[in-house]
């Protein structure tokens, strides 16, 4: 964009090295990964994510200076005649904001998980797969920046396809454990359920990318930026619908949206980065990249913005039935990627963004907490040898309970406040910014949300509200249930704090939920300044604040609270008690507890009839018909037919006749010829003298 | 003197008994002599027609056909000899290994 005028001052030479360092740090513990030991791993993989971090923040100081977007050229790409597209990263407000949350975020995840896969892998037992695990983990953050930094759709789609491998990898990385699915799903199942899921959504990001091509003849975001106008409505609307089914499956909406609490089957590190704050909410930039296409049709908004608020109230639903404490969570990210959806569906692109970034602050949060939680109820259950010092002790002789012990089981817990503080008092701020209590980061993020809803779509509104509602007493429910009471269990009796390479990154993660929300405060609207200069001031308008709204749904959330404390806190659960909500909402719990049968009318309605086509093709088309049917009875028979054909009539009759005729012919001409041969001299003399009787009498009458 | 015609019928005479004796005897000696008076009957024609021009070619030449006759009995009878000795017969029916 900038080519032809001065090289604008600043840092922006540097972006490719936010895709280029991850990169290093993954080659780095590829090759020399066994050698320099868990500890090396942790530092290079960190430092590889922190390096990238560090240019994301010099590229933000750049752009103070000089608001314009800036495309870094870096290599020829695709060239077919007049197509030309280069492989060109685009340096704005967007994309760097982006940019900051997946490094920074990704930064405080890796050096949480350098302390957290210490003990994972020792638990799975399987050490070696610590170098694995970092290895694919900057193999995400480098396909996250390709897809947030590129500069067109393409690009875009080369990372969202990377991140989606790195999240089929990461999410089956104990591939072989859980392999029934009796309880919850396998793991190498959920991988797939994933990776599936995706590939639906990713149909419908390609058509929207071939229509894009098509009616814009570029994929440029400026190209197609310039030329909306130029292109009819209906056009427009397709590409739009379509760009929604993919977001729908990389950001977890409905229909899409069942692969995202199974993921939770991956390591909790990956939970937090790549299924919370960063993978997922891919799709709500796509859309806010796309602000010029989808501000242009008002009816393709409309269904965007119904899907995320549906999306939201439905997923936060499922939530409250939850017991696993990483699935609750799983369905409030899918509940919030609902209410970025439904924001930036409604043409409030910064308060989608906004809820995007402080989201990512405190899901990572809650999810890397939900982790430390889980480890400490883990080590109290079966403790490591370095846990206790009388040496002696081995992991494995603790493994065999009668029933299997669930360390993520909420029921399992209770009265961890005691036992694990710091993570208490961060799971605390992560659970409060979340439930949106004002100043917490939350609050200003979902308050912008729901008074754009409120000025916009009230149906969006009255949805969103209620999922807020449910958002905030599914989180007093963990809480209560997981810090407060008594330990339900030995193992959370036992329970230990998590080393200070996990919690420091809590505390950072605790700060920036606190203290993000002013990012972009009601009165200043920094943030709201910073994304104008890359959306424009149509698609960056400032949201007065609505003070009715705010008091609306801060009461709302304390009510929610209050009311999960009525439920939990006042007379917390025993060992071996029902859910309390169980017995006032009876059925409406058991579908809330079984995510109202999605997964099975999923099984019913699609996979049954799919691998019911699957089967009749593959026994009555394939195999009956052309294998059965057309390759041994057309190919096979009339080949063979054909063979006979040529072997009977053809070779032995014809050729062979032939040959034989000529050979019994030459042989009776010998046979009659060898009667001349009579043996007597005689006959031979009387030949001799006929034939010269014959030539004389020749010569002579001649 | 004698018209040189006579000479030629009692050639053809002499000839023509030849070869029906080669043609119909059965022993082997008699057929020997039968080619020997074939022979013959062509060195008098050779004499005949010699005398008859004055040109000695004739002449010459039935020398040379009497020397090359000496030979080839000697040659004969030398096989008349072996066949004797290993069919104890000079009957040329006899001899028929050859018929095909």
């Amino acid at each position: 964009m900038l080519f032809s005028e001065a090289a604008p001052s600043g840092y922006f030479d540097l972006v490719p090295w936010i895709v280029f360092l991850p990169l290093v740090g993954l080659l780095i513990n590829l090759v020399i990964g066994r050698r320099i030991g868990e500890r090396g791993i942790g530092l290079v993989a960190s430092l590889a994510s922190g390096g990238a971090f560090v240019v994301a923040v010099l590229l933000a100081l750049s752009l103070q200076g000089h608001h314009e977007a800036v495309t870094v050229y870096l290599a020829d790409w695709i060239t077919i005649g007049s197509f030309s597209l280069p492989w060109a990263f685009r340096v704005d407000t967007l994309s760097v904001t982006m940019m900051l949350v997946v490094s920074g975020i990704g930064t405080l995840i890796h050096i949480y998980a350098a302390g957290y896969m210490h003990y994972d892998v020792r638990y799975k037992g399987d050490p070696k797969s610590y170098q694995r695990f970092f290895i694919y983990l900057n193999l995400f953050i480098a396909a996250m920046m390709i897809l947030v930094s590129g500069d067109n759709y393409l690009m875009l789609f080369v990372g969202w396809e990377g991140v989606g491998l790195c999240s089929f990898l990461l999410i089956g990385f104990w591939y072989t454990k859980n392999p029934d699915a009796s309880e919850g799903t396998g793991n190498a199942y959920a991988a797939k359920k994933a990776f599936v899921a995706n590939r639906v959504g990713d149909f419908g990001f390609l058509m929207a990318m071939f229509l894009t091509f098509w009616a814009f003849g570029s994929l440029q975001f400026d190209a197609v930026k310039a030329g909306v106008e130029h292109v009819p409505e209906g056009i427009i609307m397709a590409i739009t619908l379509f760009m929604l089914l993919g977001v729908a499956g990389k950001s977890a909406q409905i229909p899409l949206y069942v692969w995202l609490p199974d993921a939770m089957a991956g390591p909790t590190p990956v939970s937090a980065l790549i299924h919370a704050a960063t993978m997922v909410t891919a799709g709500v930039y796509l859309v806010t990249r796309s602000a010029p296409l989808f501000s242009a049709v008002h009816q393709a908004q409309e269904v965007v913005a119904l899907v995320g608020a549906a999306t939201a109230l439905f997923a936060a639903t499922i939530a409250v039935g939850q017991y696993d404490i990483k699935k609750v969570l799983a369905y409030s990210t899918v509940s919030q990627l609902g209410f970025m959806v439904a924001a930036v569906g409604m043409g409030a692109y910064v308060a989608g963004m906004f809820h995007l970034v402080t989201h990512a602050f405190f899901k990572a949060l809650l999810f890397l907490g939900s982790g430390s939680v889980i480890l400490a109820v883990e080590r109290g259950h079966h403790p490591l040898d370095e846990d206790h010092h009388d040496s002696g002790h081995d992991a494995d002789h603790h493994d065999h309970d009668h029933a299997p012990f669930d360390p993520q089981d909420m029921r399992n817990m209770g009265g961890l406040r005691s036992k694990i503080p710091q993570t208490f008092w961060t799971y605390i701020m992560g659970t409060l910014a979340l439930s949106g209590i004002p100043i917490w980061a939350g609050f200003f993020s979902k308050d912008e949300i729901l008074t754009d809803a409120f000025n916009e779509n009230l149906t969006v509104y009255w949805l969103l509200v209620a999922a807020a509602f449910l958002t905030a007493f599914y989180m007093g429910r963990q809480v209560w249930l997981v810090f407060f009471g008594q330990p339900r269990t030995h193992a959370a009796e036992a329970a230990k704090e998590s080393p200070l390479t996990m919690t420091i990154p809590l505390m950072v993660l605790a700060l920036l939920s606190v203290f993000g929300g002013f990012l972009n405060f009601p009165t200043t609207h920094q943030f709201t300044n910073w994304l104008e200069h890359t959306l424009g001031h149509d698609f960056a308008h400032v949201t007065k604040f609505n003070l009715t709204v705010a008091i609306a749904s801060t009461l709302l959330a304390l009510t929610a609270i209050g009311l999960s404390w009525l439920l939990y806190g006042r007379k917390p659960l025993v060992a071996g008690q029902p859910d309390p909500l169980r017995r006032l909402l009876g059925p409406v719990f058991t579908g809330m507890h079984n995510k109202w049968y999605i997964d099975e009318l999923y099984d019913f309605a699609i996979l049954r009839p799919y691998q019911a086509l699957a089967k009749f093709l593959a026994e009555v088309v394939d195999w009956r018909f052309w294998h059965d049917w057309f390759h041994d009875s057309v190919v096979a028979k009339g080949f063979r037919g054909f063979a006979r054909f040529l072997a009977n009539p053809v070779d032995l009759g014809l050729i062979d006749g032939l040959a034989n005729w000529l050979a019994k012919s030459v042989q009776t001409a010998a046979a009659s010829l060898s009667l001349l041969q009579t043996g007597y001299v005689r006959n031979y003399a009387l030949s001799v003298f006929l034939g010269v009787v014959v030539i004389i009498g020749y010569l002579i009458t001649r | 003197m004698v018209p040189v015609s006579y000479y030629i019928a009692l050639s053809a005479v002499l000839f023509s008994i030849g070869a029906l004796g080669v043609l119909i005897r059965r022993n082997a000696i008699v057929i020997f002599m039968s080619v020997e008076l074939m022979l013959n009957a062509a060195n008098l024609l050779f004499v005949a027609f010699a005398r008859t021009y004055a040109a000695l070619n004739g002449q010459v030449f039935v020398f040379f056909v009497m020397t090359v006759a000496a030979a080839e009995v000697a040659v004969g009878l030398a096989l008349i000899v072996a066949v004797f000795r290993s069919k104890h017969s000079i009957d040329i029916d006899e001899i028929s290994s050859l018929k095909g």
